[in-house]
C-alpha cells in the first residue's frame, strides 16, 4: 500500500464521517462528485448522503455555520479551498470561535483545514501560509503535520479535540509525500518529533520546510554533520521543551519556517529559546522565513523566495562555523 | 402596515399606523404580557443608565429605548428548544426569551457569578447551550452561527425548533451579514431575521447607509420572505413578527422582518446623539413604544391605573433585586483567573 499526503487526508475524513455521525464536512466544491479542488473529499459526498455539502462562495458564513453547528453539538470540518481564502473568515476564526470557550465557557469543536503554502505558479493568492497569525490569537490550536502519518493521525484528533484546530495541510506535499501505512508512531498533540537526530546543530521546522530540513540536514552529513531536525506538528501549543531539550544537545539554533519573516513561529521559536535557553547556545540563534514579499508567480523567482534544502543548508554551515 | 417583499414601497417614511385596536393575533392577554416584558426592559435599562452615570459600570451601555416593541415581539414567540441571537437593543426580547434579570445585572457589574464571569461585558452575553448566543461586536456575524445551530439541530432530529436573529440597518450593510442571510436561505434552515431600522448607525444617517428604495426589497434578493412594519405599534410587531415565527417553524422559507423606529438613545450612553435632526424626531417612526403601548392599553382600558402603577413597582422592585444581588458579588481577580483560552487543558501553550 503506498498513499499521499493527500490520500491520507481524504481517509481521515472517510473515517470521521463513518466512526462519528456529529461530522460533517462543510466547504466550496467540497460536495457532489467533484469532491474539492485537490480531492480530499472525493467520493464522500456519495458515501455519507447529505453530510459533506458544497456551500457558497462565503467564508465568513461558511465559518460562522460550523461554529453554531459545534455549539449544538456537531464536529463540523470546514475545509478553506486554499489557505490564503481564510483571510475572509479570520473575523469567525478568530473573534467568534477563538473567543467562545473563554467568554461562555462552551467550546467549539471545528476544525477548519487550510490547504497551505507554496507550490510552482500559485502566485500570492494560492501559496499562503497563515499559520502564524491563527497561533497568534488565543483560543485556537494551529497543527501544521509535515508527514503522512501525521496529516492522517492528526487531522481526526483534531476533530476529537473540544476546541477549534487550525489544520494547515501543505499542498507541497500532498502528492510529494507519500507513506505505506496510515496511522503515526502514536507522538501525542502538541508534542513536536525528533525527525532527525543529530548533535551539531538543532533545526526547528514544521509542515513543508521539516521536509526540506530534512533533506538539508542528509546533504550535511555527507559534510561530517550530524543535524538534529525538529518538526514542530503543532505550532500552537509550541513544544517548548523538546526544542529546549534539542537545543541543550546541539548548542546552535536554527529555526526554519515558510511563512512571511516578520514575526511568526521561527520568531517565536528563537524568542523562547533566547528566553529559556540562553545558556545552552554557542551561536546565535537564526532562522529562515520567505521573504518579506508577496509570493511570486513565476518559478524562477518562487524557487528563491521560499526557504529550501540547500538554502537551509547553506545558512546551517554558516551557523556551524560559528 | 403589512407588506410583502414584492410590493414596490417608496423609501419608508411610514404614515402613522391608527392605534384603534389591536389586531386579531395579538390577543389582549399577549398584549399586556409583551406590555410588561417591554416596560421591565425599560426600567432595566434606566436602571443601568444611572449605575453608569454614578461610575459604578464599567465600559458601555447600550440601550433598547425606542425598540422595546420590536425586540419583545423577538423574544415571545420563541420556546425552549429556540435559537435566539440577540444584538445590542434586545432588552425585552432577552427577557422576554428567559434571560434572567440577574445575567444581565452579574454582566454589567462583571460578578463572577455572571454567565460571562467577568470575562466579557454588557450585551456580550449568552448562554449558548440554552439556545441563548452570545453576540459578538462584529455586526452580521452572527447570523451564520444561527444558521449552523438550527442545521445542528436538524441533523440531530429535532422538530418543531425555529431560530431568530435581530439586526440594524447598520450591521445590514456588513459583508458578513449578506453572507449569513444567503447562506440561511441556500440552507433553508427556519430562521426570521428581524431588522431594525432605528435611522442611525451610531451617528451615520440612512442615506449614507443605503441606497436601495427600501430595505424590505432585499427579501426578494436572497430567497427570504419579507415583511416591513410600524416598530413602535407593538400590536403590528406581535402580529407580524409572531407569524413570522409561525412561518418558519411551519417550514416556509426563512423570514425577514423590518421594522422602522427611531433610536431614542445614544448609540450608548457615552453618546450624546447630538446628530439626531429634530426633523427626524417629528417623524412618525420617532414616537415611543411603550408609550404608545400604554396609549393603547388606557384607551382600551385593558387594564386600570392602579393595575399598571403595581406593574411598574413590580419592574422596579425586580430589577432593584437583581442589581443589589449582583453588586453584593465579588468581580474576578486576574491572580486567581486561570488565563486559559481553551477547553483542552494539555494543549495550553506554554508561552510565557
Amino acid at each position: 500500500m503506498s498513499i499521499t499526503y493527500l490520500g491520507a487526508i481524504r481517509e481521515a475524513q472517510a473515517k470521521l464521517l463513518r466512526d462519528d455521525e456529529r461530522v460533517f464536512i462543510y466547504g466550496q466544491d467540497v460536495g457532489g462528485t467533484f469532491g474539492g479542488a485537490f480531492k480530499a473529499t472525493k467520493g464522500l459526498a456519495k458515501e455519507f448522503p447529505g453530510r459533506v455539502l458544497n456551500t457558497p462562495i462565503s467564508e465568513d458564513a461558511i465559518v460562522g455555520t460550523a461554529i453554531g453547528a459545534a455549539i449544538h453539538g456537531m464536529r463540523p470540518i470546514v475545509e478553506m479551498q486554499f489557505a490564503d481564502f481564510s483571510s475572509l473568515a479570520l473575523n469567525q476564526i478568530l473573534n467568534n470561535a477563538g473567543t467562545h470557550y473563554w467568554r461562555t465557557n462552551v467550546a467549539v469543536p471545528i476544525t477548519v483545514r487550510l490547504p497551505s503554502g507554496g507550490t510552482k505558479g500559485s502566485g500570492p493568492f494560492h501559496s499562503q501560509s497563515m499559520e502564524s497569525i491563527y497561533a497568534h490569537y488565543p483560543g485556537l490550536i494551529v497543527m501544521t503535520p509535515a508527514t503522512v502519518e501525521d496529516a492522517y493521525t492528526m487531522l481526526i484528533q483534531a476533530v476529537a479535540i473540544d476546541d477549534p484546530v487550525v489544520y494547515c495541510e501543505h499542498k507541497y506535499l500532498y502528492y510529494h509525500l507519500k507513506a505505506d501505512k496510515l496511522g503515526n508512531d502514536g507522538t501525542p498533540v502538541g508534542k513536536a518529533r525528533i525527525a532527525r537526530e543529530g548533535r551539531d546543530l538543532t533545526i526547528v521546522s514544521y509542515s513543508a520546510m521539516a521536509q526540506e530540513s530534512l533533506l538539508a540536514a542528509i546533504e550535511l552529513a555527507r559534510e561530517g554533520f550530524e543535524i538534529e531536525v525538529v518538526d514542530l506538528r503543532t505550532v500552537k501549543p509550541l513544544d517548548t521543551d523538546t526544542v529546549l531539550a534539542s537545543v541543550a544537545r546541539t548548542g546552535r539554533l536554527l529555526a526554519v519556517g515558510e511563512s512571511f519573516p516578520w514575526g511568526g513561529v521561527t520568531a517565536e521559536v528563537i524568542a523562547r529559546v533566547a528566553s529559556a535557553g540562553f545558556h545552552l547556545l554557542d551561536a546565535a540563534p537564526a532562522r529562515i522565513n520567505a521573504k518579506d514579499t508577496p509570493i511570486p508567480y513565476h518559478p524562477n523567482l518562487w524557487s528563491t523566495h521560499r526557504p529550501n534544502a540547500k538554502g537551509i543548508a547553506e545558512r546551517a554551515r554558516k551557523l556551524l562555523r560559528e | 402596515m403589512l407588506q410583502t417583499a414584492a410590493r414596490k414601497g417608496k423609501r419608508s417614511t411610514a404614515k402613522a399606523a391608527p392605534q384603534k385596536s389591536i389586531t386579531r393575533a395579538a390577543s389582549h392577554e399577549r398584549f399586556l404580557e409583551a406590555f410588561r416584558w417591554m416596560l421591565l426592559a425599560r426600567t432595566l435599562e434606566e436602571k443601568l443608565v444611572s449605575l453608569y452615570r454614578g461610575g459604578q459600570i464599567t465600559g458601555g451601555v447600550y440601550i433598547g429605548k425606542g425598540q422595546e416593541g420590536v425586540s419583545v415581539a423577538c423574544g415571545m414567540f420563541l420556546q425552549k428548544g429556540d435559537v435566539f441571537a440577540p444584538l445590542i437593543r434586545d432588552q425585552a426580547g432577552r427577557s422576554a426569551f428567559g434571560e434572567p434579570l440577574v445575567d444581565v445585572a452579574r454582566t454589567y457589574l462583571g460578578s463572577v457569578k455572571g454567565p460571562m464571569r467577568g470575562r466579557d461585558g454588557n450585551i456580550h452575553r449568552g448562554r449558548p447551550r440554552d439556545g441563548q448566543l452570545a453576540m459578538i461586536s462584529h455586526l452580521g456575524a452572527m447570523v451564520s452561527v444561527a444558521v449552523g445551530a438550527l442545521m445542528a439541530k436538524r441533523w440531530r432530529g429535532e422538530k418543531n425548533f425555529v431560530g431568530l436573529t435581530t439586526v440594524g440597518e447598520g450591521g445590514m450593510q456588513a459583508g458578513a451579514f449578506h453572507e449569513g442571510m444567503n447562506i440561511a436561505a441556500v440552507e433553508q434552515v427556519p430562521l426570521v431575521i428581524v431588522a431594525t431600522n432605528n435611522h442611525y448607525a451610531y451617528s451615520t444617517p440612512n442615506d449614507r447607509e443605503f441606497a436601495c428604495s427600501d430595505l424590505i426589497e432585499r427579501a426578494v434578493g436572497y430567497g427570504f420572505e419579507g415583511y416591513r412594519i410600524d416598530g413602535t405599534d407593538l400590536a403590528t410587531c406581535l402580529d407580524v413578527i409572531g407569524g413570522a415565527v409561525r412561518r418558519a417553524r411551519a417550514g416556509r422559507p426563512p423570514q425577514l422582518v423590518v421594522a422602522e423606529v427611531l433610536r431614542l438613545s445614544g448609540h450608548g450612553e457615552h453618546d450624546d446623539a447630538s446628530y439626531v435632526t429634530e426633523e427626524i424626531k417629528r417623524e412618525p417612526f420617532a414616537r415611543d413604544c411603550l408609550k404608545v403601548a400604554e396609549k393603547v392599553i388606557v384607551d382600551l382600558h385593558l387594564i386600570d391605573g392602579e393595575t399598571l402603577q403595581s406593574w411598574r413597582d413590580e419592574a422596579a422592585a425586580k430589577v432593584e433585586e437583581a442589581i443589589t444581588t449582583a453588586q453584593k458579588e465579588p468581580g474576578p481577580d486576574g491572580g486567581a483567573e486561570n488565563w486559559c483560552a481553551i477547553s483542552t487543558r494539555e494543549l495550553v501553550d506554554p508561552a510565557e
